[in-house]
């Protein structure tokens, strides 16, 4: 099969107004009765408010007071995340992988936006955009510290390049201090980015 | 193939710019794109592979001045076109005028909780044992194919170690066009910063690629 750029190059307008442009698609496919609009909206209603990085975090803190979810968390990770009910799209076949002092893991997706939405939800912008997957791979410590992350030049870093179908969970280390907090309270230390890797999990105020 | 979309290790694209309490969406229409791309994937009628395809062969200008749900939308207009949901004519005009091929479905709103939470599973059983276990050393394949693959250019001809073999996956750059699931060995196959980058690379550094056993030779 050949792709062929059908754009007709002096007059791309098209998408100069993308509400537009994408209301038009909408509408057409709606009148062949190709799709419903009703469904689209369902979609959107769904990563807004119940697919988040809540249920990552609820992961991550499951994983830090129990070792034996940490334990099935290495070991199969889909199964021990689906558990807790987290399945499906861009999340079927998960791996989770573990900060420690030795090892800090960055997950990036360089040739298309590869994220665990099951557990994180839809992805932010930077994390699509060329910037961070360009640079992740050859320079993570310029990248860590465009957002505020300064590793010891000791800590090794990896980078997980999603190019299968694969989808990573970084767990980072339980911070100290947090050892009377149960699991609820641990999961609001765990933000978003700590679960990508361009973070590490929140001091307990 | 070497596309726009194949960015590991390039340069000058800018600081990342994380932005402080994202939105999950910064327009109404990125909104509808997602539900539209979800939607009309559900149609059957083109993999995730060819989709991903399609989204490569923006021209390069394009895709890198583009937000990712333009990305989305740009090729959504290719693929309806391609197997005969809708042209770039009815879409200009904004209304039908041709009749559509059939779907193998049509999302309805009912369906969505359960289509949603079943995603779409591409492991696959193979016949053949794994060629590779942890700890073989093998080298990445060098090709430059100018069709799909998912192995980034900046992977290729490089030499590291399995790591872990993560099961049997449907095989996207044949699925990609059409030409069957052939589904193979996949591997975390780890490498050594200098390896990819060279004596400037940091010395702390690994990056692992997930590689289907075709992209592989043994050391």
């Amino acid at each position: 099969m050949h792709d062929h750029d059908h754009h007709d190059h002096h007059h791309d307008n098209r998408y100069t107004d993308m509400q537009a442009r994408v209301r038009a698609l909408e509408t057409v496919l709606t009148q062949k009765g190709l799709i419903d609009p009703a469904a689209i909206d369902a979609i959107v209603e769904t990563y807004e408010t119940k697919i988040g990085p809540r249920n990552g975090a609820h992961v991550v803190a499951k994983s830090w007071v129990e070792p034996e979810f940490s334990e099935w968390l290495q070991t199969d990770a889909t199964a021990a995340i689906a558990s807790l009910g987290y399945t499906g799209r861009q999340g079927e076949h998960m791996r989770a992988v573990f900060n420690t002092p030795e090892t800090h893991n960055l997950v990036v997706c360089t040739l298309c936006s590869c994220y665990p939405w099951a557990v994180l939800g839809l992805p932010p912008v930077w994390y699509k955009a060329p910037a961070y997957r360009s640079r992740a791979v050859i320079d993570p410590r310029a990248v860590l510290a465009e957002f505020g992350l300064v590793l010891p030049e000791t800590r090794k870093i990896r980078v997980w390049d999603s190019t299968a179908e694969l989808r990573y969970l970084v767990i980072p280390q339980r911070p100290e201090g947090t050892e009377g907090m149960d699991a609820p309270e641990l999961a609001q230390l765990v933000s978003r980015d700590a679960m990508i890797g361009t973070a590490l999990a929140g001091r307990p105020a | 193939m070497n596309g726009p979309h194949d960015l590991g290790g390039q340069m000058g694209l800018g600081p990342v710019a994380p932005e402080k309490d994202e939105p999950y969406f910064h327009a109404e229409w990125e909104k509808r794109a997602l539900g539209l791309t979800l939607s009309c994937g559900i149609f059957g009628a083109w993999t995730i592979d060819e989709s991903r395809h399609a989204r490569e062969n923006i021209p390069p200008v394009t895709y890198l001045s583009a937000s990712y749900y333009e990305i989305w939308i740009r090729a959504l207009e290719t693929l309806l076109e391609r197997h005969g949901f809708a042209s770039r004519a009815e879409i200009d005009a904004g209304h039908r005028q041709l009749e559509p091929a059939i779907p193998k479905r049509v999302l309805k709103a009912d369906m969505v909780a359960d289509v949603l939470a079943r995603g779409g599973p591409c492991d696959r059983s193979v016949d053949a044992e794994p060629l590779f276990e942890p700890g073989d050393r093998v080298r990445t394949k060098n090709f430059n194919p100018q069709t799909h693959t998912r192995l980034p250019r900046y992977a290729r001809a490089k030499t590291g170690a399995i790591e872990a073999v993560q099961g049997s996956f449907v095989f996207p750059d044949d699925n990609a066009h059409g030409k069957g699931e052939n589904p193979q060995w996949v591997y975390t196959v780890v490498f050594d910063g200098a390896e990819i980058w060279g004596e400037d690379a940091d010395p702390s550094l690994t990056v692992s690629i997930d590689a289907w056993e075709s992209y592989l030779e043994r050391v």
